[in-house]
């Protein structure tokens, strides 16, 4: 099997015998040289995933996952959870579309400033940045400070807290993630096919619809995947922002390991949620293959 | 490439210049929550209060004199550079296995390194946890770097063999039709070339691990990382000593990013993952 692909690599012309060891030595070599890597990951990421999932049915009981699924509780943080990584996502594109938009069709010198303002927010840590956001949206924060000052309100408004401080802290963060598969697949649009589109007469609403939206497909499909996958499994900014009155499924795992210890039921959640998050990413992965042409699928 | 008429036209265009309002007004958002944390850092205040009622550095000399945050950011310096180290030490070879010749399985081996991306953080933070508890390596920063290497492979080998595919091999072969021998043709050729990649890699894994809380949270045990002890301070006391260190965090992050930069100039995407 090993010569067979190794044979594919090179041209079709007849090789000697030698020629073919060497590539199968190159084969082996290769091969070795991943294993260190293979066995790290294996112990430290897939075995310790494994005995999870094993604490999850010890004793051969189905009964953690029945009380993920019968409690309502669980039930609806899990559609929580699911309801704002979805409204993360769809805010994050709705904003990072244009921006990534204006980053591929503005000057260089436009553009160097535009990413450096994406990037540099992008490598801060999201701790420094929810904290920022405690400061701007709390109750002595900036927005309200401001706001009382120039009289547009009579009392502080609650921002922290709340539903909307959550989301607002994750988009922050997960913008970068969207705007740069966005990025690399607008600008990789040739700039003369909106030109005869408009030429001919088309309204800038049908050339974003039968030129950008399908050529960028991908690169959307690749930003939201990410960002909804990320988006599931959040815990510092909801902690943080939410101050206990919002709850998603990472804090509750936390929770039933650090404060109850109870590992069964938190392998039973981090299997639900695990399972969801492969659900969802092998869906949309699923999708775009079949509905992007290959030729511009080549983004991801 | 555009005639200066049609980028005059386009400049006029209201429709562009909505565009260019609304991204300015994204880039505000994107940069609010780090200039804010700079005032508030420097305020005289006994409390978080914005505008800020005075000048001072005490936050500053607070965060200097507590032995507990030099500690926490010492710890934090350690197990960034240990999960560097490591995840170079795993990954460069790795990335070489994988981009130089074929062999059975190869393509599920690529795909399977990114696995870590994908798993939430919070269920492989208490999978390592329970391993960990067991060896008995709760409270060692090295384990903490052992289970940050996990997270900061997949971007080190990602970004190395992205790095490797666009080296030609050629180089390679020619240095050793000269007589170099396999080790020196790689390390005389091939790693200068790549070495950006493996630059960007290494600022990658170190940010990885120096941000990180929620392993850090696990395994940390009573001796805290920068980020725990940030989260703690911010969970308990309203006072702005994190702003201070968030200030200074934001500075260090930017010298390393512009130094990585330099190192890597020859590259010409931006970097991303």
């Amino acid at each position: 099997m090993s010569t067979a692909d190794a044979t594919r690599a090179g041209p079709p012309a007849p090789r000697s015998l030698r020629v073919a060891l060497a590539e199968r030595r190159a084969a082996l070599g290769a091969f070795l040289l991943t294993a260190p890597g293979l066995i790290f990951l294996g112990l430290l990421f897939a075995m310790p995933l494994l005995q999870l999932f094993a604490l999850s049915v010890e004793g051969g009981t189905t009964e953690w996952y029945a009380r993920v699924f019968a409690d309502g509780l669980y039930t609806t943080i899990f559609l929580r959870t699911f309801e704002i990584a979805l409204f993360v996502t769809g805010a994050a594109l709705l904003i990072g579309y244009p921006v990534a938009f204006f980053l591929a069709t503005t000057t260089p010198t436009w553009r160097a400033i535009g990413f450096a303002l994406v990037m540099l927010p992008f490598w801060t840590s999201v701790l420094v940045r929810t904290y920022a956001w405690m400061i701007i949206l709390g109750r002595n924060g900036i927005v309200n400070r401001f706001l009382l000052d120039y009289g547009f309100i009579e009392r502080p408004m609650t921002m922290l807290n709340t539903r909307f401080a959550v989301v607002l802290g994750m988009v922050h963060v997960m913008l970068p993630f969207m705007i740069l598969p966005l990025y690399s697949a607008i600008v990789r649009i040739d700039p003369d096919l909106a030109r005869a589109a408009r030429g001919m007469g088309a309204s800038r609403l049908k050339i974003f619809q039968r030129i950008y939206l399908p050529l960028t497909l991908h690169g959307v499909v690749a930003g939201v995947t990410l960002v909804f996958v990320v988006s599931l499994g959040f815990y510092i900014t909801p902690a943080l922002l939410g101050g206990g009155k919002v709850t998603m499924i990472a804090m509750v795992i936390e929770q039933q390991v650090r404060e109850f210890l109870a590992w069964n039921f938190a392998g039973a959640l981090s299997v639900v949620l695990l399972a969801i998050t492969l659900a969802v990413f092998w869906v949309l992965n699923r999708w775009v293959a079949r509905r992007v042409p290959p030729a511009a699928g080549q983004g991801r | 490439m555009a005639h200066p008429t049609r980028r005059r036209r386009a400049r006029r265009d209201p429709a562009r210049i909505l565009l260019r309002a609304f991204a300015g007004l994204v880039f505000f958002f994107l940069m609010l929550p780090l200039v804010v944390v700079f005032p508030i850092s420097f305020s005289a205040g006994s409390y978080l209060r914005f505008p800020p009622p005075g000048f001072s550095l005490q936050w500053y000399e607070r965060y200097w004199n507590d032995p507990i945050w030099i500690d926490a950011t010492i710890r934090s310096l350690q197990v960034g550079v240990a999960t560097t180290v490591l995840a170079l030490a795993v990954g460069i070879p790795l990335a070489f296995g994988l981009t130089r010749a074929r062999f059975p399985l190869r393509g599920a081996i690529e795909q399977s390194i990114s696995a870590p991306m994908i798993v939430p953080h919070i269920v492989l933070s208490i999978a390592i946890y329970g391993l960990f508890s067991k060896l008995g390596l709760i409270g060692e920063w090295y384990g903490i770097a052992i289970a940050h290497t996990v997270l900061a492979l997949p971007f080190v080998v990602i970004v190395l063999v992205a790095g490797l595919r666009n080296f030609d091999l050629n180089l390679e072969l020619a240095a050793r039709g000269m007589g170099a021998s396999r080790f020196q043709a790689i390390r005389r050729v091939t790693l200068p070339m790549v070495a950006p990649s493996v630059y960007s890699a290494a600022f990658l894994a170190f940010i990885t691990s120096f941000d990180e809380l929620v392993v850090a949270m696990f395994l940390s045990g009573a001796n805290m990382t920068l980020p725990k002890k940030m989260f703690d301070n911010i969970m308990t006391e309203i006072e702005p000593t994190v702003a201070a260190v968030s200030a200074l965090k934001i500075l260090f992050i930017s010298i390393l990013l512009l130094l990585s930069l330099r190192f890597r100039k020859a590259a010409d995407t931006p970097i991303a993952h």
